[in-house]
């Protein structure tokens, strides 16, 4: 099938100025404008950018699956010197599962519910090659193995839901090797995972692409995950590549305004509320149908200059010492790169006031039956265990952990939607611990409320902005009378920085960010004092993140709100809090101020966690520590310690003491929490895991 | 598992408990019993002949003891007569009542006696079921495959030509009820004044001992009484049809909403990037995970085709169950009437059943998990 | 005078609706006009299918309200000499100044057939609609709290739900439209109970939204309680003192079990659509603000739900115009003289083979009926699903 007559010194996917557009009934949206990229044998090209910039259409425009909607209007997609544009539906039939294969976002979604791993598997050999159904499930079985899943003879013979997801991503993975394809197309592929199962998957890739010499084209809007497995990247936005070229040169020597941006935006180490804040990107990304004229990024752009680069559109413009570095700005020549960030406001630390959350040996049991059917022996999931910790006005405290580890029910019971099982949970000194909300007073509940993360999912989609807030105050008995709860209203949407004519907006009309705002002003209602957090800006943009949390920050500055901020990503953090406690299947493993946490000694899972979070940051060196294994269920945790499982010190306490004993909580220095059976001095020899090289 | 199906058993018992109880409630209403009486024994009765003619044929206990009576749990009535004569549920006339036995209801197999047919309830029943089972065989075996065929084909391609004109076609059976689909049968097709027939006489493939079609002066036949004995293509095809049309619309759209959101998912779309042929992706990845959902309908469909099975007795008067059912409500006829609920509100609890452990075996999620 | 040929037959219908023409060419024209700012209603004239739909029913109750000046004859009233005259006979001896066509023929006992199918669709859509919205109003009251809180609350509501639903419909109306289950007075007590539900469901809905503020509260729960317990005491026991609100007892059986019939139904939606939107975080929200179980159900659940329930009224109104034929097909409830659709039926196929437009005309209508409640059904699934 392939053309013999391919030089292998030759690219092997060459994309020429392709443009894609889909087309509604009312006109015709372009999604993609003028893209060209080139990747070469056995390189891995990273493709990075915001939601709606048109990398995920880029990668169907080459596996020619663009839907009904979507076409190719303009350029050429050559794979192995052949146009892929212009073959016919047979002739990529052949090419598609062979030579180029693709693994997606969600890996439950990509595998049939209804058929065996190992027949999803064979079918690929089968199809491609004409093997033998025996050989097929052969292959399929090593190559199970090769991607270091356990026990391959049960696992093929499994239906998908019965495998969790880190397994199922490494059967997609499987999958996509099957025919030995000279390009994979990975389209987030470790997205909906959790950051330890991630860094697995993602050592998987590097090394499975070393071994069969596959060239890969990597999806992502995580710059530091393809920091990690990229030789090359290239910056999309709004449709277009801004900037391409290798990654250690567009990391340091960006020559793009909207790189620049990105970067000052994401928390890196280094960065602090206070004396380093984020810097946000102004403005909203353009809608397809709404671009500017000119360059796209102009209207958010530091060094826009009116009649030039609004004038006609911007080619891509190559930069002289660079390795194929590329960027789209008419100006990059002029621009001092290394200029340091003017008028960078420093603010003053909040003062943390005096104790108003107090938990004491919380516990939080569900009773679950045991099957499917509602039969059988009922279960009790421990959800909390042990829970102690006060928070102090004014501060930020963040609760850090994986799916599974209970930091959700945790918040559910400090609301009151559920009671605790055991403990105490003292609120300004009044205890709520069995208090459901409906029987809390006005005050207990106005002062503690929710900032929730699915920003699509926060607001009333059939009410109007306005009248979702005014809702909270009336409930909040603020305001005596109509008048003056709307004009506490319009007072609140000034405070999260919106337009007031948004009060008339029904929730649709608002974008991601801004819903997440409406949902801070709801909380604030009625001067809200504790308020928790939950990962209220992991879906957003980066870009629109760093807006959303400063917000938070000048509004817990300004009142002096105790901030509960559930999260698992570190680097924000890191940036953001003052004390952290980091959970792991109900237990809180640790629990210090951020330097005391990010900083050796460390508890196990902590160590492994900050050294599963991949940063976009040449000068940072981690210590690579991979888990082995997935989460364990909260239905069935292992006795003893619960990290045991996957525990890499494991080894270092005598007696498998590990195995039997739940680990006392060891205090060190300055009142900095572990829970392990290590001993002081195997603590104290930790290393850091993250290290900066010096500049 | 088992446990699943021991309660899911549990809860029908308790459903079919409670159904018979209202059905029994129902029919023996104190204004149902007068009727009876007059009937039974005489139209021209005083008021107080007809109660104690209820009396004496054991209508006046509390409704829940006539209730266990008619199960068969509870023994059943015996009284002395005025005249020494002892009479009882379960004493025969002219029998001797020693010899009776105590319990006499379903659970012995005595379902009582038709007033109107003048026999016994079970044979009746079981006659009019025979013909009935005949109509839903045929009906099944057309409406089925053709159904789920229209259905995977117009949902296998959303919004092409095939699927906007199939799915038109199942919007407007489903809006054609079967009193409404069989009228228009038979004007079409079986009458001699208007329709096809008159053409096909007029041609001379019909009316003429020659002709291509027979003798007949309607291409098919407007009753199928005479299917009763002798099943042929002319007497069956309209009744079959016009109970199938209305469910074939139904599952066609069920299976077409379901195969479209098939077709749509991760799944199919990395099965197409594997290079699996269309073909193929239909018949192997979409097809087994698009049937489930159909599969529930089919079997939910009973108690509609049950309703469909009445009217089509009554408009082509096939003397199926149907048709019995609608003799036994009309004329009053407590016992026959009971016999014909037993039986509908059992195929109907059975084919829940089936639909619910079918669809978990169906189901490799639910089953394995 | 001569029989009308078939053309003459649709020129001349087509005249006698003129009334209905005129009503239709208004809305479209007003509903086009202004559709950016209609709302779902609007967008159903983006949808071909929509607006088809739209126009069939539309001309359906056009013509019930127009019914009066549609018809050409009386549709009780029995022209002799002109039993089962074929379309478009001309009257054997007209008065003075009528009409003096039969212009769908006459049935076996001499009545009009075009009349009558025109005065059915009277009959059908007074009763359907209205049938339909109580059985809303039931389903919702009860699904909102089985869904959202689940439970034993939930498991016994759905074994009753599900015990309706095992009934074949057939069945259950032949035990239900009965005149000796008039005479005991239980269609009376069914009322009773089914017509409770709208008062109570009006009382919570506003008294959840507006305890804060109790002068508007009192307002509109009173408002709600006056007018609710006058139609409630005239319509479940005909004792309104009045005399506007009654119906007759009869038609209250029939009425009492299509509601009884479509109720689980609709409570099996609802519950089905809670149990997904409960989890969304703006139902946290209303949690975490303190809100009551009713404001969270009635203001945040169920306006969310409203897409699914728009489409699945649409499809039940059709449902219940089924119904009501069935059950004229088998003479129930309604008065042998009645020139509903179903029973115009079941009194024509009797001669169908023979005879075959008396039924032919009210089964077409009541199709035609249904089949737009179907389309604009999915016109405004598809429309509703492009937001």
């Amino acid at each position: 099938m392939t053309s013999t007559d391919w030089d292998p010194s030759k690219p092997i996917l060459e994309i020429e100025n392709l443009s894609i557009s889909f087309f509604t009934r009312l006109r015709e949206i372009p999604a993609v404008m003028d893209f060209s990229c080139t990747v070469m044998p056995g390189e891995a090209m990273g493709l990075v950018g915001e939601s709606g910039c048109g990398k995920s259409t880029v990668a169907l425009a080459v596996m020619r699956d663009l839907g009904k909607n979507g076409r190719i209007v303009g350029g050429k997609i050559k794979f192995k010197g052949r146009d892929l544009t212009t073959m016919s539906e047979e002739e990529l039939r052949h090419i598609r599962g062979s030579e180029i294969a693709m693994i997606y976002q969600e890996p439950m979604a990509s595998l049939n519910p209804a058929m065996k791993i190992g027949a999803q598997l064979a079918e690929v050999p089968m199809i491609h090659q004409g093997m033998s159904k025996h050989d097929a499930w052969e292959l399929a079985r090593q190559i199970v193995a090769d991607v270091r899943l356990p026990d391959p003879d049960r696992i093929i013979n499994a239906y998908p839901h019965q495998l969790s997801g880190g397994q199922q991503q490494r059967i997609v993975i499987a999958m996509a090797l099957m025919s030995k394809p000279a390009l994979l197309i990975l389209d987030e592929p470790t997205t909906a995972l959790d950051v330890t199962v991630e860094a697995g998957i993602v050592d998987l890739v590097k090394d499975l692409g070393h071994k069969y010499g596959t060239s890969m084209l990597f999806i992502s809007h995580n710059l530091g995950l393809v920091m990690d497995v990229c030789d090359r990247l290239c910056v999309m936005y709004s449709g277009e590549a801004v900037e391409t070229g290798n990654v250690v040169q567009v990391f340091d020597k960006m020559r793009h305004p909207y790189t620049q941006a990105l970067f000052r935006s994401i928390p890196l180490p280094g960065a602090d509320k206070n004396s380093r804040p984020l810097v946000a990107i102004p403005g909203n990304f353009p809608l397809p149908h709404e671009r500017p004229q000119g360059c796209n990024f102009g209207p958010r752009c530091d060094y826009f200059q009116q009649g030039r680069c609004n004038a006609a559109d911007i080619p891509m413009d190559t930069v002289p010492e660079g390795d194929r570095h590329q960027t789209r700005c008419l100006k990059w020549a002029e621009i001092d790169w290394d200029a340091p960030l003017k008028a960078r406001v420093t603010k003053e630390k909040a003062k943390i006031g005096k104790v108003v959350l107090k938990m004491e040996d919380l516990r939080k049991y569900y009773s679950v039956s045991g099957s499917a059917f509602g039969g059988g022996m009922k279960k009790v999931v421990k959800a909390n265990e042990t829970l102690s910790f006060e928070a102090h006005e004014g501060e930020t405290l963040a609760i850090v952990g994986e799916s599974g580890c209970g930091k959700s029910t945790f918040a559910k019971v400090l609301m009151g939607l559920e009671t605790a099982t055991s403990g105490s949970i003292m609120l300004f000194d009044e205890n709520v611990e069995s208090t459901p909300i409906t029987k809390r007073n006005v005050d207990t509940v106005s002062s503690v409320q929710m900032v929730f993360q699915n920003p699509f999912d926060t607001l009333n989609p059939s009410m109007t902005v306005g009248r979702q807030i005014i809702r909270a105050l009336e409930i909040f008995k603020q305001g005596k009378s109509d008048e003056e709860r709307h004009a506490r209203m319009l007072e609140l949407l000034d405070l999260v920085k919106l337009p007031r004519a948004f009060a008339e907006r029904m929730p649709r009309q608002l974008s991601g960010g801004q819903k997440q705002r409406v949902g801070i002003a709801r909380a604030f209602a009625g001067g809200a004092k504790v308020v928790v957090a939950d990962e209220p800006v992991s879906a957003l943009d980066v870009s629109v993140q760093a807006a959303v949390t400063d917000l938070l920050m000048d509004i817990q500055r300004e009142n002096g709100t105790t901030l509960l901020f559930i999260s698992h990503d570190l680097s924000i953090v890191r940036y953001l809090s003052d004390r952290v406690m980091v959970m792991y299947l109900g237990h809180v493993v640790e629990m210090g101020t951020t330097d005391q946490v990010f900083q050796p000694p460390y508890h196990p899972y902590t160590e492994a966690l900050l050294s599963a979070v991949p940063i976009a940051d040449t000068k940072v060196e981690r210590k690579r520590i991979v888990l082995e294994g997935d989460i364990p269920s909260a239905v069935n945790p292992p006795p003893g310690c619960p990290f045991q499982t996957r525990c890499r010190w494991k080894s270092q306490v005598p007696g498998g003491l590990c195995d039997r004993e739940m680990p006392p909580v060891q205090v060190l220095e300055g009142g900095h929490q572990i829970k392990c059976h290590l001993s002081a001095d195997i603590l104290a020899r930790m290393e850091p895991v993250i290290k900066i090289a010096a500049e | 598992m088992l446990m699943f199906i021991l309660r899911r058993l549990g809860v029908m018992m308790l459903t079919a408990f409670a159904l018979t109880f209202i059905v029994f409630s129902l029919t023996n209403l104190q204004p149902n019993l007068e009727k009876l009486a007059k009937s039974e024994a005489s139209v021209r009765m005083t008021d107080d002949q007809v109660v104690s003619w209820i009396a004496n044929n054991g209508f006046d206990t509390p409704m829940i003891s006539r209730y266990g009576q008619w199960l068969g749990v509870v023994p059943g009535w015996v009284k002395t007569m005025e005249d020494g004569e002892v009479r009882g549920r379960c004493i025969e006339k002219g029998a001797d009542p020693a010899a009776a036995p105590v319990r006499c209801g379903l659970l012995q197999g005595d379902w009582g006696v038709s007033t109107v047919f003048k026999k016994p309830v079970s044979q009746i029943l079981g006659r009019s079921l025979g013909q009935t089972g005949w109509l839903m065989l045929a009906v099944m075996l057309v409406m089925v495959p053709t159904a789920l065929i229209l259905g995977v084909l117009s949902g296998m391609r959303e919004g092409s030509r095939t699927d906007r004109v199939l799915s038109t076609g199942a919007i407007i059976t489903t809006a054609t009820p079967e009193y409404v689909s069989g009228v228009i049968f038979i004007a079409l097709f079986a009458s001699a004044t208007v329709g096809v027939s008159p053409l096909l006489v007029h041609l001379g493939l019909l009316g003429s001992p020659d002709a291509l079609f027979g003798a007949r002066k309607t291409l098919f036949m407007g009753t199928a009484t005479s299917a009763m004995d002798h099943i042929t293509f002319w007497n069956f095809a309209l009744p079959v049809m016009t109970i199938a049309l209305y469910g074939i619309g139904y599952i066609a759209r069920m299976t077409r909403a379901s195969m479209t959101e098939v077709m749509t998912a991760q799944y199919i779309r990395t099965a197409r990037l594997k290079g699996v042929s269309f073909r193929q992706v239909v018949m192997k990845h979409a097809l087994r995970n698009a049937l489930i959902a159909p599969f529930t309908v089919i079997m939910l469909q009973f108690p509609w085709l049950l309703n469909g099975v009445v009217i089509v007795e009554t408009l082509f008067n096939y003397k199926g169950f149907g048709w019995t059912l609608v003799q036994a409500a009309t004329n009053n006829d407590i016992e026959m009437l009971l016999g014909c609920s037993v039986v509908a509100v059992f195929v109907v609890l059975v084919t829940q059943l089936i639909s619910d452990v079918g669809y978990v075996f169906l189901n490799p999620r639910i089953r394995l998990a | 005078m001569d029989t009308l040929s078939w053309f003459q037959i649709i020129a001349a219908m087509a005249g006698r609706f003129l009334p209905v023409w005129v009503a239709l060419v208004v809305t479209y024209t007003l509903s086009i006009t202004f559709k950016r700012r209609l709302g779902l209603y609007g967008k159903l004239f983006d949808s071909p299918v929509g607006m088809i739909g739209f126009g069939v029913v539309m001309f359906w109750v056009f013509t019930a309200i127009f019914a009066n000046w549609i018809i050409t004859m009386d549709p009780l009233a029995q022209f002799s000499g002109s039993k089962n005259a074929v379309p478009g006979s001309a009257l054997k001896a007209p008065d003075e100044g009528a009409y003096g066509y039969l212009l769908l023929g006459a049935d076996h006992v001499a009545r009009d057939v075009f009349s009558r199918m025109v005065m059915g669709s009277r009959v059908v859509l007074q009763i359907a609609p209205a049938a339909t919205v109580f059985a809303f109003m039931v389903g919702i009251t009860l699904g909102l709290p089985a869904g959202y809180f689940g439970g034993k609350l939930d498991t016994g509501l759905s074994f009753l739900a599900n015990l309706v639903l095992a009934f074949p419909v057939i069945l259950l109306f032949y035990l239900l439209v009965t005149p000796e289950i008039v005479k005991t007075g239980i269609p009376t007590w069914f009322a009773a109970i089914l017509f409770v539900f709208p008062i109570v469901f009006f009382v919570i809905l506003f008294n959840s939204r507006f305890f804060t503020n109790p002068a508007k509260r009192n307002l509109y729960v009173g408002a709600v309680l006056v007018i609710g317990i006058w139609a409630y005491s005239g319509l479940a026991f005909n004792l309104d003192p009045l005399g506007i609100w009654s119906m007759d007892p009869n038609l209250l059986n029939v009425f009492v079990s299509v509601v009884f019939v479509n109720s689980p139904g609709v409570f099996r939606i609802v519950r089905g659509m809670v149990m997904d939107i409960k989890t969304r975080d703006y139902v946290a929200a209303g949690q975490t603000r303190g809100e009551g179980p009713w404001y969270i159900m009635l203001w945040e659940i169920l306006p969310n739900a409203r897409g699914p329930l728009i489409v699945d009224f649409c499809l039940r109104i059709g449902y219940t115009t089924i119904l009501l034929g069935t059950l004229g097909f088998f003479g129930l409830g309604v008065s042998p003289e009645s020139p509903d659709w179903g029973s115009t039926i079941d009194d024509g196929r009797k001669l169908l083979s023979m005879v075959p437009h008396p039924a032919l005309a009210p089964a077409l209508a009541l199709m035609s009926l249904v089949l737009g409640l179907n389309l604009l059904a999915d016109g405004l699934r598809e429309e509703s699903l492009k937001d």
